[in-house]
Order: C-alpha cells, then structure tokens, then sequence
C-alpha cells in the first residue's frame, strides 16, 4: 500500500463513517472497509473510476465538487471526510475545507507542495512552469488549477480557524524522509494534514 | 430471430404459467381469491438458491424479457441487451426470473382475465393494484419458486420503483437493489401526461366504461393515442429530430391534416401496433400504480425515513436526457439513500435517448451494470 494511504488508514477506526472526495479506483476505501471495518461513500467523476468501484464493492456516487459541492450531505454526517490529491483541482479549495468540516468532524487532506525545492530550482532555471512526477502536466492542461504550497495551506487554515491535528510529509514516493520532516515546506513533496474545526 | 441463435442469447424460452390459490389482500382492500402469474426464467438456481435475479418490468412490459419463443419471432424480449450469458444479468451465472405482474395483459391474471364471480372478464371490476402489491405477488411467487433471498431485484422505470419497494417492505429478503431510470414519486408533470393518456382511452366511443370485451371491441384508438402520447415522453427532443428531424414522408407540403411528417406517422405506427396488443384496463391501472407509487408518502414525504427499513445495497442510474424520470429524480432518491446511510452507488449516463436509454446498451451503461452485476455474483459464490 502507498505509504501515504497508509498513514490514513491508521486514523480511521472501526466503524467510521468516511467520505472521500475524489475517490479515484476505490482502493482506499476499499481497504478501510475491508481492514478497518469503516463505512462509506466515494465521490467521483471519473467513468472508469466509477466503474471500478461498483466493480470492487465501493459506494460511489457520481458527483462534481465544483459543480454540486457536498449540499447532499448533512451536517457532521461522517467521522471522516478525506481528500487525497484533488485539493489543487477544486475550483474553490477554501469552500471544499469548510464543507468538508460542515459534513464531517474530521478532515484528511494531501496534495503535493508547490515550493518544493525541485519545483523552485525548475522555475528559478528554466523560467517555465515546473513539472514533475506529481505534477506531470503542462501549464496549460493540468487539472491542477488551485496549487499551493504548505505554507499556504496552513495560513488559510488558520484563517478560516481551522485546527491542524497532524502533518504528516512524505516525498515523491509517498516515503517519510528526516530531511522532509526538517524544512518540509522545501524538502516535503507531499503533505497529508489531518484537520478539524477549532472548538 | 436471426438465421442462428447469437452466442450470448438464452435461446429459445417458454413462459410457465404459476396458479396461486390462496387470495391475496391488495391496498385497495379488495382482494383477489386467487390468480395467475405468468413467469419466464433464465439460467440455473444453484443449490442454496442464492444466485436468483429477479427482472421487474416497466408500463407495457412483460414476462417475455429475453431470448425468442420461437424461430420465426421477429425479435428478442424487451431487456435481451441486458440478460443473457455474458451480458450483464450473466444467465450463466445467475437465476433470472421474469414475470409478467398482476393486472398485466399478457397471461397473468388482470382485467381481462375472466372473473370466476361472473364467467365474464373483470374489466373496469378489476382491482386498482399498486406497486406494493406487485411486490407482494412476487414474493408469494419467490417463495413457490424456493427464492428466500434474491441477489438482486432489478427494473427499469415502473420496474426499477418495485425494486425499490422490495427493499423496503422484504428488507432480508433480497441482496441487491437495482434501480434504474426511476424515481421515487411522480411528479405533477408526470401524473399529468398519464391522465391524457387515460382520457384518451375512458374518451373513446368503445371504452364501454371499460366492459369491452362484453360488446366485442377495444378502445383502439384512445389506446394508440395514450401510446403515442407516452411515447413522446420515452424519446428525447435531440434523439427524435435525429431520427425524424422535420423529414417529410413526401417531397413537399400537401396543405392537409394526414400524417406528412415522417415523426406523425411514427408514432401513429407505434401507437396503433400498441393497441392492437395491449389491454385498455391494463394501461389505466399500470399508469395508476405509476401515479400512486410514493413510498415516503407514510413518512411524512421523508423518503429517508422510509428507506431506514431498508438494508440492502443499491445501485442508482440515471440517464442525462431522461426527461420523463430526470437524474435529478434519481439523485433524490439516493441522498435519502444517503441520510439512511444505506450502502448505495449512483451514476449518471450520458446517452441521448431520453427515457428509453434504459433498454439500449451503450458502452458506459453496459461497463457500469457488468461491473455491478459482476459483482453481485460473486458475492453470492456465481
């Protein structure tokens, strides 16, 4: 398993009831189901992601975040509301957090850190916009339309009183790295933040 | 049928006919001392009777669900796109039940069925029969068949409300709901286009107050007119003007009242090769059961309090030019779905074909069942 998918599945407990945005294939939740005895639904969007989750045994439902947003779910309706690796493809990620705290008590989100080192030193050298393995699009049709760094993150949730319960960083390969933890705005490729409202 | 049978057709099926003796009490608080029901299977039911699928038919559907009756039909049944080895309802792996419901006009016991009280047929004495009953009538018949649990109850439109109805009213009962191009009430719009198709026929000369059969006729033309009228309503505006556009079956305007267009005389086909094989009673009471069907109507209108009952899974599909039954329809039913926190997927297929897109296979929609279905069998050991 990813090591950033395992890092989640430790904070989801028997009988959670979880959400996930942007689900892709089902792996996930499908995992949590079946190993963490959790409950659930996923949204996506993708055909042939949905597909493989009715074909896995996963709740999915067909639903654009940007288009419909999470109005269909109640208040504090799930113990779990994750997002991994679509916060930066939202229209608006600031609605999507507040959202994901409206329906749930808790949040997961990753995405990948757009001040990584190797993103900046791309910029810095060839002035075109930086590509990479987590980011492997061009400027011009990536779906990765909101892209921040950590420390953006962390300023709109303190902004928006949000409360930061865990940062996890991870690199390219999903691998925990000392020098990641140490500048992680830097050296982190990938974020995973556990958040909740502050009370 | 074609010179030979397709590899992925059940072949050549006949219909049985199943005679329930004891009466069953119906909504309306009539009952029916006892009845007919009409039923085709497919495939094999396994050892523990775990791998049955039963097929809930629409408005003018019927038991005839798949393969040919005989060499010289014409064509399959009504949903053999989608049953069949290999197809998504797999006959190799499941147990298909197909029936045709009470108050149906190809065989099982309805209105024009001949009321042992009288020696003559029901007619207008027919009972109303509502989706609750069909459901009831099917779970009498799952038990004469050594049915205790489906896999999956499936059905499209009308159908796909009586696979939502078992899930409620026989919640250990079956597995598996799928419900597709459905909707958990009709709406005004709805309830109105099926009461011009039910003043068509009550209008007509030769309704009889719906004793017919007594004087040897058939409403024939308020039938096609009730038919063409749906009709309109299973089609899209985009896939009719793709099929018809404003063609004209002759070169120019006659300045008359004769079907010119090549869409007037479509429908005028399909709406007099309808009355010619559909009984008048029938379409009342189905449109009826359409209309009555509101399972969240005990719940003060909260369809998710209804759905608590529930326990099985669904699988929801809508199709993006439906207009009769909207995805919003679907995407109603599956939030409460949802607020029930019952296990549920949905989908909405983009396909062109308004309403009728249900009978049609296209890539997604056939990817999406084989994969649920698929699925399904597995869970049960098929």
């Amino acid at each position: 398993m990813r090591p950033d998918l395992e890092i989640i599945q430790q904070w989801v407990q028997p009988g959670h009831h979880v959400l996930d945005l942007g689900c892709g294939d089902g792996t996930l939740l499908d995992f949590l189901q079946r190993e963490r005895g959790a409950s659930g639904f996923g949204l996506e969007i993708n055909p042939d992601h949905i597909t493989a989750c009715m074909g896995r045994g996963v709740a999915v439902i067909e639903q654009n975040l940007d288009t419909q947003g999470l109005g269909n779910f109640e208040d504090g309706s799930f113990d779990i509301v994750l997002m991994t690796q679509a916060l930066q493809a939202v229209r608006r990620p600031d609605r999507v957090l507040d959202e994901m705290l409206r329906v749930g008590s808790e949040g997961i989100v990753t995405f990948p850190n757009f001040a990584h080192w190797r993103l900046r030193w791309g910029l810095t050298l060839s002035g075109r916009m930086p590509e990479s393995e987590a980011l492997p699009y061009k400027w011009y049709n990536t779906p990765n339309i909101r892209l921040c760094t950590f420390k953006d993150f962390e300023a709109l949730c303190r902004q928006k009183g949000i409360r930061i319960k865990s940062r996890r960083v991870v690199d390219g390969q999903h691998q925990n790295s000392w020098l990641a933890r140490l500048w992680p705005n830097l050296l982190g490729e990938i974020a995973i933040y556990r958040i909740t409202r502050e009370t | 049928m074609p010179d030979t049978l397709p590899a992925d057709s059940v072949g050549i099926v006949s219909p049985q006919t199943y005679h329930f003796d004891a009466p069953i009490d119906l909504a309306c608080g009539q009952s029916l001392e006892n009845y007919d029901l009409v039923v085709e299977t497919y495939g094999t039911l396994n050892a523990d009777a775990s791998n049955a699928v039963l097929i809930c038919h629409a408005l003018s559907g019927h038991h005839h669900a798949a393969g040919y009756h005989s060499a010289e039909d014409r064509k399959p049944g009504w949903w053999d796109s989608c049953i069949g080895p290999g197809k998504p309802i797999d006959t190799d792996r499941f147990f298909v039940v197909s029936l045709n419901n009470l108050g149906g006009c190809h065989g099982s016991t309805g209105p024009n069925s001949i009321n042992p009280e009288t020696g003559k047929p029901f007619g207008p004495e027919f009972p109303v029969i509502t989706v609750g009953d069909w459901v009831k009538s099917q779970a009498l018949l799952a038990d004469r068949l050594g049915i205790q649990c489906w896999a999956a109850v499936v059905g499209g439109s009308l159908g796909g409300m009586q696979a939502l109805q078992w899930s409620l009213d026989y919640p250990d009962r079956l597995r598996h709901a799928v419900v597709i191009a459905s909707t958990p009430r009709l709406t005004a719009q709805n309830i109105a286009f099926n009461e011009v198709a039910r003043q068509a026929i009550t209008s007509d000369r030769e309704f009889h107050e719906g004793r017919y059969y007594d004087f040897d006729t058939v409403p024939r033309r308020g039938l096609m007119l009730a038919r063409m009228v749906g009709h309109i309503t299973y089609l899209s505006d985009a896939s009719m003007g793709e099929k018809f556009g404003r063609e004209l079956r002759d070169q120019a305007y006659k300045f008359g009242y004769d079907a010119e267009f090549q869409v007037e005389s479509y429908l005028r086909y399909q709406g007099e090769r309808f009355s010619e094989s559909f009984d008048a009673n029938t379409y009342l009471l189905m449109t009826r059961a359409l209309d009555y069907f509101d399972p969240a109507y005990e719940f003060g209108g909260d369809l998710s309090k209804a759905l608590a009952a529930a326990s099985c899974e669904y699988l929801v599909l809508s199709f993006s030019t439906d207009w009769r039954f909207t995805p919003a329809r679907s995407e109603e039913m599956v939030n409460a779905m949802i607020g029930a926190r019952r296990k549920v997927s949905y989908a909405e297929v983009d396909a062109p074909w308004g309403h009728d897109a249900f009978l049609i296979p296209t890539p997604r929609y056939t990817d999406i069942f084989n994969a649920y279905m698929d699925r399904v069998a597995r869970e049960v050991g098929a």
